[in-house]
């Protein structure tokens, strides 16, 4: 009970929404992030930048544990939302991961329904007490993600039958309706045709008022489109952070330079 | 011995002209062998294989063909009076074999000059007596008729064997000779031989149609004579399965339903069995289990795959079924009268079924894609409920199909229930009472003392067929099932 | 994306970041029942793999401890002197064999005085424990008479009712008294086997013998359908490999995508799943029936057994063949090979650790396949002796391990039992040396592009 007044307090010490310290993360003997120190914002959009393998996957899937899932991989450091250490053992990743939801690379819609694609998160969180609460949240998500209007009318068939485009959006209202309070992107549009990615980044416009949004991408003309701040990783490192107007005109360090300006990547 | 001779024979003359065909090749470049189209020993290797692969050929299609001639030949010599109330032309035939079989011996252990054998009158020697003195196997007295089509097809078989021998050698001499006409130094050898090879090639394919052909002919023409001496729909629809090795078969009753009760109910004892132990470990092999973990517990899961069938069948003759005795016997709850039964052999096709089980549904769960559970973890569901929910329903058309072909095991599993189930043929709701298979029956009526050609043996080649028809719908089903699952996530 | 800006104001307050933020120490209600469900599922999972391995554990110990016993046989030993005089009064009595039995007695009863134990047998007691033992007597003094009046020491197999009571299949308890063995005998064997007059030793003619009548359980062997089985497999891998290899290569290289081509390839795959016993059929009515090759022969077993394993070793030799990369192939062609040239030159020796490997496999399975064999009389009373020679081998009437294992635990005798047991125990010896060299062929060669 005397814990409370501390998280309280630590909530409203700091007003970064996730804040990591000293992050390592290790695949068996190698070490893919090294000392990452970042503070990400409440509702805004943060983007990872940086060539491919330069650990901005890796160290997204840390901030809600996905990388829990595989075996060999080890975080060492601090993350904490709100204030709380992510990694504390009294963490349950299962609940923490109903906070921060994921958005994945490939549209991964599973292999049902529409309105089963969508109630599968309130389902098992037991966000809703009865059928119509459930319909509210299927609907409410699919407003929100923009879908609705395309799917009102065969909700009941599969989610997999959709356009790539319309998966990807799917899979966002479907991160939506267990109401988290962040929601992971990686990659979200790699797998999508430019209009499709289009209709991607206006919705997570949109979302930034009510969610705090960290997307990965390989496009830096995307990170500009969507973003506030930047980050900048190469070889496991955050080489650079800062607002994404900076990054961009005016970057810091020579290799974000580089990167920027096309000279690797 | 003559047909081993033969077949060396032909091999020598391959051989010979393989040496004498490269020769030949190398005396046409003069030595030079860059003057050759091909290496010489593809000069060889063309009239080896030209005096071989023919010669083979029709040594092998005379070998089918002949008996069949023979047969149809000589049966057409028995008179319609020679075949007795009862009986039918091939229960003659069989005896005209065994009667030519029987003066072959006899010659060649020289109780009988070959003199006698040809010209014996069945009606005026005692030549039954004389064959049984001799050690050789006559069921019953040999009558004129049938003794006149033995000597025949005696006869018939020497000079067949004697033309096919001439024949094949000369066709493997013709066949050397014309390869070795086309040696020289512009034939083009390699390609030909090449071309030769890739006909070989493709009918080593061929031999998995000649198979399923050879299961399906061999069990359609005995499943017709079956049906001429029993009625098909007393065997499809007869409630009841007692056969008689006594007259003929005459009296007795071939019902297949008590037959497919026993296989069906005993698979499905296997399947309950086999099945969730199978599926709950795939799962936690797939999903939870550390990879040393895996590395142990899937291997050894895997030998009950590779023990013989034949050490279950004894596990649950010795070890099971005296085990359910105990419990459930007359010293326990009263409802098992003997070790054999229906929840033995069950049991232990169903410990025999995990393995098989398992290793099909974790390839299948393997199939679907991380992304799926990724997505499911992302949303902060714990590893049972993305099995549950995502991974199960996602894989559930693979599933389907592995069970499907665990039940085809099932069906078609014999040394089991030869040595668990019981012998007889019982329509009944108790697990612990003895029954039997269709499979068990097909060795226990072919392997009786009953002649081949009564239905109580023919009616062995019907259960095959049905056997062979009902398990190759459930695998092809299975299999199309599995392929189109495959797909999905290729 | 206009729709998207009109959210129904219901929603409002479940998005927007709650005023009270759920702390994630602390767990909730819901999260520890699915936390305790997830528990639950993942004990299942134990559990199967639990049971399965449970039962790997009692159907091994049942296999040895059952299975141990055939490997030993019970044996009478004495040592005796026959006296030329012994020998000239025996051979002039009217029951000659008789008359050396009671010499034989004479001998045992010396020996147990010997050793200060008595105790009082007549000779049916004897002839229940060792069978009559004066007709081998007699003949091994006939066959060489300069043995007389030298000491001479006599192994006697023990009745199978004896064997059982010194391995514990047979019991005071559970035996009853019969013509076979009653339980007063059984008094005179403790005091035998305390004398070490009867012990335990190896049974070599197990593992070197042929099968024997069904009423003699102890003089049953193994050895002869194992030459059967050897016989049986040299068809199998003389058939089914160059066959085998020969279609993969020509389905994986050369067959044209096509119906026919498709045709071949669902064949094969039916016929991996086709139940053993229709092979057993096909056996019969082809080899048999319609060819008329020697029933029971090895050479028979072998070509059905080669049909059976086929499809298995096409399935592996094809997955071989596909794992040998392309680039191999390409830069065989590039230096002017033929398809043919690059592909047996080059691609067959890669493939061909992995093509062995299935093949042994594939021959494993077909060394422990029983129920085909018994349609074409491979069982085990046509096991009474070993062929001749090489031909024979393949020609003459000769069953294989597991059907004679199976003839075994189909006869009465409950001393056969313990044959078909010891018999697994010499299978499962097979199998698991094939098994192991599979894995060793893997192990050694595998390669990974």
């Amino acid at each position: 009970m005397n814990e409370m007044p501390n998280i309280e307090q630590a909530i409203k010490m700091t007003d970064s929404k996730i804040s990591a310290n000293k992050v390592q993360v290790y695949y068996g003997d190698n070490q893919a992030i090294k000392d990452v120190d970042i503070e990400i914002q409440p509702r805004s959009v943060t983007a990872f930048i940086g060539p491919s393998g330069c650990g901005k996957s890796t160290f997204l899937r840390t901030i809600n544990r996905m990388n829990d899932t595989i075996d060999i991989c080890r975080v060492e450091g601090s993350i904490k939302i709100d204030g709380e250490d992510i990694y504390d053992p009294k963490v349950d990743p299962v609940q923490l991961r109903a906070k921060v939801g994921m958005v994945f690379q490939k549209p991964n819609p599973f292999p049902k329904s529409i309105y089963d694609n969508i109630a599968y998160g309130p389902r098992i969180h037991g966000l809703a007490k009865n059928k119509s609460e459930l319909d509210d949240i299927v609907s409410s998500s699919l407003q929100k993600a923009g879908l609705w209007e395309e799917v009102k009318n065969r909700l009941d068939e599969p989610g997999t039958g959709m356009s790539g485009g319309q998966q990807q959006r799917l899979c966002i209202a479907r991160a939506i309706a267990v109401s988290p309070e962040v929601i992971l992107m990686d990659e979200p549009c790699s797998a999508l045709d430019p209009i499709a990615t289009a209709k991607v980044e206006e919705l997570i416009d949109e979302l930034r008022e009510n969610y705090t949004i960290v997307i990965v991408t390989h496009s830096m003309q995307q990170a500009a489109r969507v973003s506030q701040r930047t980050a900048f990783f190469h070889l496991g490192i955050l080489v650079e952070e800062g607002p994404t107007q900076d990054i961009f005109t005016n970057p810091k360090d020579k290799r974000t330079q580089d990167y920027i300006t096309g000279r690797f990547g | 011995m003559s047909l081993f001779w033969l077949v060396v024979i032909v091999l020598a003359i391959s051989l010979a002209g393989y040496i004498v065909g490269r020769a030949r090749a190398f005396s046409s470049a003069a030595g030079e062998i860059s003057q050759l189209h091909s290496l010489p020993s593809y000069y060889g290797a063309n009239v080896a294989m030209k005096a071989a692969v023919p010669a083979f050929l029709v040594l092998i299609v005379w070998l089918l063909a002949q008996p069949f001639y023979i047969n149809s030949t000589v049966s057409s010599t028995i008179p319609d009076t020679a075949i007795q109330e009862g009986s039918s032309l091939g229960l003659v035939m069989a005896e005209v074999r065994r009667a030519a079989t029987g003066l072959d011996n006899a010659v060649a252990a020289g109780q009988m000059s070959e003199e006698f054998a040809r010209n014996a009158r069945a009606d005026f020697t005692d030549i039954t007596t004389r064959l049984k003195e001799a050690g050789q196997i006559v069921t019953s007295d040999i009558t004129q008729p049938v003794m006149r089509a033995a000597q025949s097809y005696r006869i018939m078989v020497a000079t067949g064997n004697l033309y096919m021998s001439i024949v094949v050698v000369l066709i493997a001499v013709a066949g050397a000779l014309w390869g070795l006409k086309e040696t020289n130094k512009d034939f083009r050898a390699r390609n030909t031989v090449e071309k030769g090879i890739r006909v070989i090639l493709f009918s080593a394919a061929l031999i998995a149609i000649l198979t399923t052909v050879g299961i399906v002919l061999s069990l359609v023409f005995n499943t017709i004579e079956f049906f001429r001496l029993y009625p098909a729909t007393e065997f499809f629809f007869g409630l009841t399965w007692s056969p008689s090795f006594s007259g003929r078969g005459g009296s007795s009753e071939l019902g297949i339903i008590p037959l497919l009760w026993g296989t069906f109910y005993i698979s499905i004892v296997a399947l309950v069995v086999a099945v969730p132990i199978g599926l709950f470990a795939a799962v936690y092999l797939s999903e939870y289990a550390s990879s040393r973990v895996r590395s142990v517990a899937k291997p050894l899961l895997e030998i009950l795959a590779g023990i013989p069938t034949i050490v279950y069948g004894l596990f649950a003759l010795l070890t099971v079924g005296p085990l359910l005795l105990s419990v459930f016997g007359d010293n326990g709850l009263g409802i098992m009268q003997a070790g054999t039964a229906v929840m033995t052999a069950g049991l232990v096709m169903g410990i025999m079924l995990i393995p098989f089980v398992s290793s099909l549904s974790d390839d299948i769960i393997n199939a679907v894609p991380q992304a799926m559970r990724d997505g499911s973890y992302g949303l902060g569901a714990t590893k049972s409920e993305t099995v549950k929910q995502v991974i199960l329903p996602a894989a559930l058309p693979g599933i389907v199909g592995a069970i499907l072909l665990a039940a085809s095991r099932a069906i078609g599993e014999t040394m089991i229930v030869v040595l668990g189930a019981g012998a007889a043929a019982r329509l009944s709701l108790n697990p612990f009472e003895a029954m039997t298979t269709v499979t068990a029956k097909i060795v226990s009526q072919l392997t009786g003392d009953a002649d081949f050609a009564s239905p109580v043996a023919l009616v062995a080649f019907a259960l095959g067929m049905t056997l062979f028809v009902v398990t190759l719908g459930l695998n092809i089903v299975a299999l199309y099932i599995v392929r189109k699952y495959r797909e999905q996530y290729d | 994306m206009t729709d998207a800006t009109l959210p129904p104001a219901t929603s409002e307050p479940s998005s927007a970041k709650p005023a009270q933020p759920k702390s994630l120490y602390a767990i909730d209600e819901l999260t520890r029942k699915r936390n305790a469900a997830e528990k639950r599922f993942q004990a299942y999972g134990i559990g199967a793999i639990g049971i399965g391995l449970f039962f790997l554990v009692v159907l091994a110990i049942a296999i040895i401890s059952e299975g141990i016993p055939a490997f030993t046989k019970t044996i009478v030993e004495v040592e005796f002197t026959l006296t030329q005089e012994q020998y000239d009064e025996a051979e002039g009595q009217l029951f000659k064999t008789k008359a050396y039995e009671q010499i034989f007695i004479g001998a045992l009863q010396g020996q147990l005085e010997e050793k200060g134990l008595d105790v009082p047998f007549d000779a049916s007691t004897i002839e229940r424990i060792v069978g009559k033992p004066g007709g081998d007597i007699r003949s091994f003094f006939k066959a060489d008479e300069s043995q007389l009046g030298q000491p001479v020491s006599f192994e006697l197999a023990a009745s199978s009712r004896v064997d059982g009571y010194i391995n514990g299949r047979v019991t005071r308890e559970n035996m009853t008294d019969s013509r076979f063995l009653q339980k007063t005998d059984l008094d005179l064997v403790d005091i035998l086997v305390e004398a070490s007059i009867i012990r335990s030793v190896f049974n070599w003619s197990f593992i070197t013998g042929a099968d024997s009548g069904v009423d003699n359980p102890g003089g049953a062997g193994i050895g002869a359908s194992v030459i059967g089985s050897f016989f049986m497999m040299l068809v199998v891998l003389f058939l089914s490999l160059p066959i085998g290899v020969a279609a993969s290569i020509y389905l994986e290289e050369f067959a044209p995508q096509n119906k026919f081509t498709d045709l071949i390839e669902v064949n094969i795959s039916n016929l991996a799943a086709v139940p053993s016993i229709v092979f057993g059929i096909l056996g019969l009515a082809v080899f048999i029936q319609f060819m008329h090759l020697p029933q029971s022969a090895p050479l028979v077993g072998g070509l059905v057994l080669t049909l059976m394993t086929l499809p298995t070793i096409i399935i592996s030799t094809r997955a071989s063949l596909k794992a040998v990369p392309p680039s191999i192939r390409d830069a065989a062609l590039g230096v002017g090979a033929s398809k043919m040239q690059a592909i047996f030159h080059h691609v067959l020796p890669l493939a061909m650790p992995g093509i062995l490997t299935g093949t042994i496999i594939g021959l494993a399975q077909a060394l422990g396949e029983t129920a085909p064999l018994l349609l074409i009389g491979m069982v085990g009373f046509v096991a009474r002796g070993y062929p001749d020679g090489f031909v024979s081998g393949f020609l003459d009437p000769n069953s294989a391990m597991p059907a004679q294992i199976y003839t075994w635990a189909a006869r009465a005798d409950y001393a056969f039992y313990e044959k078909a047991w010891g018999g697994i125990i010499v299978l499962l010896i097979f199998l698991l040396t094939m098994n192991i060299l599979a894995i060793i062929l893997r192990r050694r060669f595998e390669r990974r592009w």
